[in-house]
């Protein structure tokens, strides 16, 4: 259920847009109303789920420390994993954003006869993710190409590199192949990994097989099923400039494409995609640890919770303190008195 | 009451044999549909009723876990539900952590609760599932409108169960933390897992009664004053008979210059006492103006593994004693958590430590510019200093009869960064020390398996299987250097490893690093040592 209905929803999708574009106004709907409706869904979701995010205080500094800590001028802080200044801090969110530190640290635990247990270097994880998230990019990129004119020099450059290969007509893009790689690879490591398939859940399955298929319609465009590129690019600028207009017959697979394109959109903010948020206000990396040094506040400090006073202390302990020769602030009352006074302090726990 | 823990091969055999998603067996059915079940031996024994009384928490009441009752208020989802909401708003970090996790899986294997019993529960990820699969029900667009299709489940008893069970399967060790991409931290879960429970009056004896001790008497273990003063004078005897020099330290002395603190474990059961005579060895050797205090008599701090308002409140009487005793500055002793207290939270809490001076080293002069704000050193930093300027007459070779790892525990290594300070002290105090595997140490080190208020004798079991990661890496030095000595800074660890050590890796002794430095420290007047501050032979004596 949790693979399989994901699945079917994406296949649902692909079909609504398939006969959408056949009824008469569905193809604006979905290459006009959508995209617009889409590009607003994403922005203002993602803005108020971060503006979310930061209307919750950090009460308390708590980065993970993951390296030696600013201590005695001799020992070697770790600056990138345990920063303690604000360019530290910069330095640890560029790795943790751009290369993905913390899932490169990752290892495999295995247990053996012994019992033993080893841990073995597992970098794959990290790899092919890296691979999926900068090919993605390349290939959001590269869609440039459909909303500029003339197109910067910069995007020639990006779609040579990314063709580099020279293979076939037209030519094949690196970024195609290890986009469509990579989400295998994630698929079926969902599938296979007993760990990770016992967590997976339906919105897991389900934009992994949505992103395959925006990869997919989009590679049987480029390379198998020819649609009216210059029709494409006239929709593109003209949504961009407002002025948008469908001209001619573009071919179904782009509204199929487009549509799922403007899905993930839709979806993205209300999703686990937001980790692409996330990973920047996350509190345990985007601190320094420096919190000896420099004092955190709470905005909910609440100043009226104070440790059980000495006072109060004193006054149940008096006796044996003077006893034992412990000074007090206050001297032991005369016997008299005491008896009246009674015993001052809390009720005591049952056992001591 | 101890349960019956089954012998060390034999538990060996089952965690590798037994088919548990660690050895490679798929559970048949999803997790939302395998309930908890409670028996002898796999939880903490509920908080007594007059704790929970002392305490004011809510719904003080005798209840048992195996119970199909839990006597809980009527309005207990409410509560909440009314409680989550009120945390996602008090702190981001739980915000995010239910937002952003993409189950990777990452975290699955690294948490020693879930590589000792194999249970999918703990691993990390699931363990925030239990409570991010109520908040996105609650809490999501997506999770309202697709319920259980969108990971989404109803808050039921069965839940607060899971709840029950797997917030005391975990010990806040932030392992997970180190390797999840987004840096979620399951310690924040569970905090925050823990203080909803509380708020129905689900919590356990072991936290909750240490907790009131310390408020009422200064300390976890419930010394009053005259009982942590000839506590100490045992420990000064033993002093005497073992180096022949007499140490008077005093309490609650106004005009001190140093206020010391260590957790009331280190002056109360072995194996801390010996880290404590260390210290007292120490602080002769140097002169030190210092005090103890009977009231701030713990440096340890169940408040963390409670709430952050309990936390705040234990946490209050390190600077009231400072200020009231007009010391200049604190120097603390070897604890873990109460370093994460420390070092991440008193200052925010409790702060501003205006009426105190930047800490300086009265002997080496040195400003300790990482505790500016805080004003409270840890006794690793401020030795390490020692030892750079040459101010202590060390005799390593005292200490040749130990062959030494050490164990990073999991607050200093992952919420302060205190990793290479220990090492340089051990060095210079033992000649004899190698490290555990790279995998085991430093912001990967293993916790001992019963922190967080776990290290009760009830879930012995358990608390065997999630110290296994950590034992495996010392008997594999055991093994390949004979190292039979433990060193770490924990008053937590030094009574569980110890536990735990006895059961895995018979041979191997745990110890405090100041224990090492008492040992090696050659005191002035001092007669010839015939044995170490266990009353332990020497290397080359009586052997």
């Amino acid at each position: 259920m949790r693979v399989l209905y994901p699945f079917l929803a994406v296949i649902a999708f692909i079909l609504i847009a398939l006969v959408g574009v056949r009824i008469p106004g569905g193809q604006s709907l979905i290459g006009i109303v959508l995209p617009y409706l889409a590009i607003l869904a994403f922005t203002g979701g993602f803005v108020f789920k971060v503006l979310g995010w930061a209307r919750s205080p950090v009460p308390f500094r708590i980065p993970t420390t993951c390296g030696q800590g600013v201590s005695l001028p001799w020992i070697k802080q770790n600056k990138l994993d345990c920063p303690s200044t604000f360019w530290g801090v910069a330095g640890r969110m560029l790795l943790e954003v751009l290369l993905f530190r913390s899932l490169f640290r990752n290892t495999k635990a295995s247990i053996h006869k012994g019992p033993q247990l080893a841990y073995g270097s597992s970098k794959w994880l990290w790899l092919v993710g890296l691979t999926f998230h900068y090919s993605f990019l390349v290939i959001v990129i590269r869609h440039m190409r459909l909303f500029t004119n003339p197109m910067p020099a910069f995007l020639h450059a990006l779609e040579f590199g990314d063709g580099i290969l020279q293979v076939g007509a037209p030519q094949l893009y690196i970024t195609d192949l290890l986009l469509v790689g990579a989400l295998l690879f994630l698929f079926v490591r969902r599938l296979v990994m007993p760990q990770v398939r016992y967590i997976s859940l339906a919105n897991d399955y389900f934009p992994l097989f949505l992103i395959l298929g925006i990869g997919i319609t989009g590679i049987l465009m480029r390379y198998f099923i020819r649609v009216d590129v210059v029709g494409i690019k006239q929709l593109a600028v003209g949504l961009v400039t407002f002025s948008p207009k469908i001209v001619g017959d573009i071919g179904s697979l782009f509204f199929i494409h487009l549509f799922l394109v403007c899905l993930l959109l839709i979806y993205f903010p209300f999703s686990k995609l937001m980790h692409l948020g996330g990973v920047f206000l996350s509190p345990t990396r985007n601190m320094a640890n420096n919190s000896r040094m420099k004092r955190h506040i709470n905005p909910w400090n609440d100043p009226n919770i104070t440790p059980h006073s000495y006072a109060a202390y004193e006054d149940e302990f008096r006796e044996f303190m003077v006893e034992a020769g412990i000074p007090v602030d206050k001297e032991l009352a005369k016997p008299a008195e005491s008896a009246a006074a009674g015993p001052a302090a809390e009720a005591a726990p049952a056992e001591g | 009451m101890t349960m019956a823990v089954p012998k060390a091969d034999k538990l060996g055999v089952s965690v590798t044999r037994e088919p548990s998603l660690m050895t490679g067996a798929v559970p048949s059915k999803s997790w939302m549909d395998t309930p908890v079940e409670f028996k002898p031996g796999n939880f903490c024994y509920p908080a007594k009723k007059s704790i929970v009384e002392y305490h004011k928490f809510p719904n003080p009441r005798d209840w048992e876990p195996v119970a199909d009752d839990w006597k809980l208020p009527a309005n207990w989802k409410d509560i909440i539900l009314q409680g989550i909401k009120e945390r996602l708003d008090k702190f981001r970090s739980f915000k995010i952590f239910m937002d952003c996790c993409v189950r990777c899986g990452a975290c699955a294997d690294k948490c020693h609760f879930f590589l000792g019993t194999g249970d999918p529960k703990n691993m990390p990820v699931m363990r925030a599932e239990l409570l991010r699969s109520i908040y996105r029900n609650n809490f999501t667009t997506a999770g309202k409108i697709l319920g259980k299709l969108a990971g989404g489940r109803e808050m039921t008893f069965g839940v607060l169960k899971e709840w029950f069970m797997y917030f005391y399967q975990c010990t806040e060790c932030r392992r997970c933390s180190v390797f999840c991409p987004y840096g979620i931290d399951t310690a924040e879960i569970t905090m925050m897992g823990r203080e909803l429970l509380h708020l129905v009056g689900v919590n356990i004896n072991w936290i909750l009664e240490p907790a009131a001790n310390s408020n009422r008497t200064g300390n976890h273990m419930g010394l009053q004053p005259h009982t942590i003063k000839d506590n100490i004078g045992y420990l000064c005897d033993d002093i005497e008979e073992i180096t022949g020099v007499k140490i008077t330290p005093t309490f609650n002395r106004k005009g001190a210059e140093i206020l010391f603190i260590t957790p009331s474990a280190d002056i109360f059961a072995e194996p801390g006492i010996y880290t404590a005579m260390g210290y007292l060895l120490l602080f002769e050797h140097l002169g030190l103006d210092y005090t103890w205090s009977t009231y701030a008599s713990e440096g340890g701090n169940f408040g963390l593994f409670t709430n952050n308002e309990m936390m705040k409140k234990l946490n209050g009487k390190m600077y009231a004693e400072a200020k009231r005793l007009g010391v200049k500055w604190i120097l603390g002793g070897e604890c873990g958590h109460m370093w994460r207290v420390i070092h991440q939270y008193m200052d925010t809490m409790n702060g501003p430590a205006d009426f105190l001076e930047q800490p300086t080293s009265p002997i080496t002069g040195t400003r300790f510019e990482n505790a500016a704000s805080t004003k409270m050193v840890h006794i690793s930093e401020f030795t390490a200093d020692l030892i750079k300027h040459k101010k202590l007459k060390l005799d390593p070779s005292r200490n040749n009869h130990r062959i030494v790892t050490f164990h990073d525990s999991c607050n200093p290594a992952r919420a302060m960064g205190l990793i290479e300070e220990p090492r340089e002290v051990i060095k210079a105090a033992a000649n004899n020390f190698f490290e555990m595997p790279a995998n085991t140490i430093r912001e990967q080190t293993f916790c001992c398996g019963s922190g967080t208020g776990l290290n009760t004798d009830e879930i012995m079991e358990l608390r065997m299987r999630a110290g296994l990661p950590r034992a495996n890496a010392v008997q594999y030095v055991h093994d390949k250097h004979k190292v039979n000595t433990l060193a770490c800074v924990c008053a937590i660890d030094r009574a569980t490893l110890t536990s735990l050590m006895n059961y895995w890796v018979p041979g191997v002794e745990v110890c405090g690093v100041s224990e090492l430095v008492g040992n090696a420290l050659v005191m002035d007047g001092e007669k010839e040592r015939e044995t170490g501050l266990r009353f332990e032979p020497l290397a080359g004596e009586g052997e």
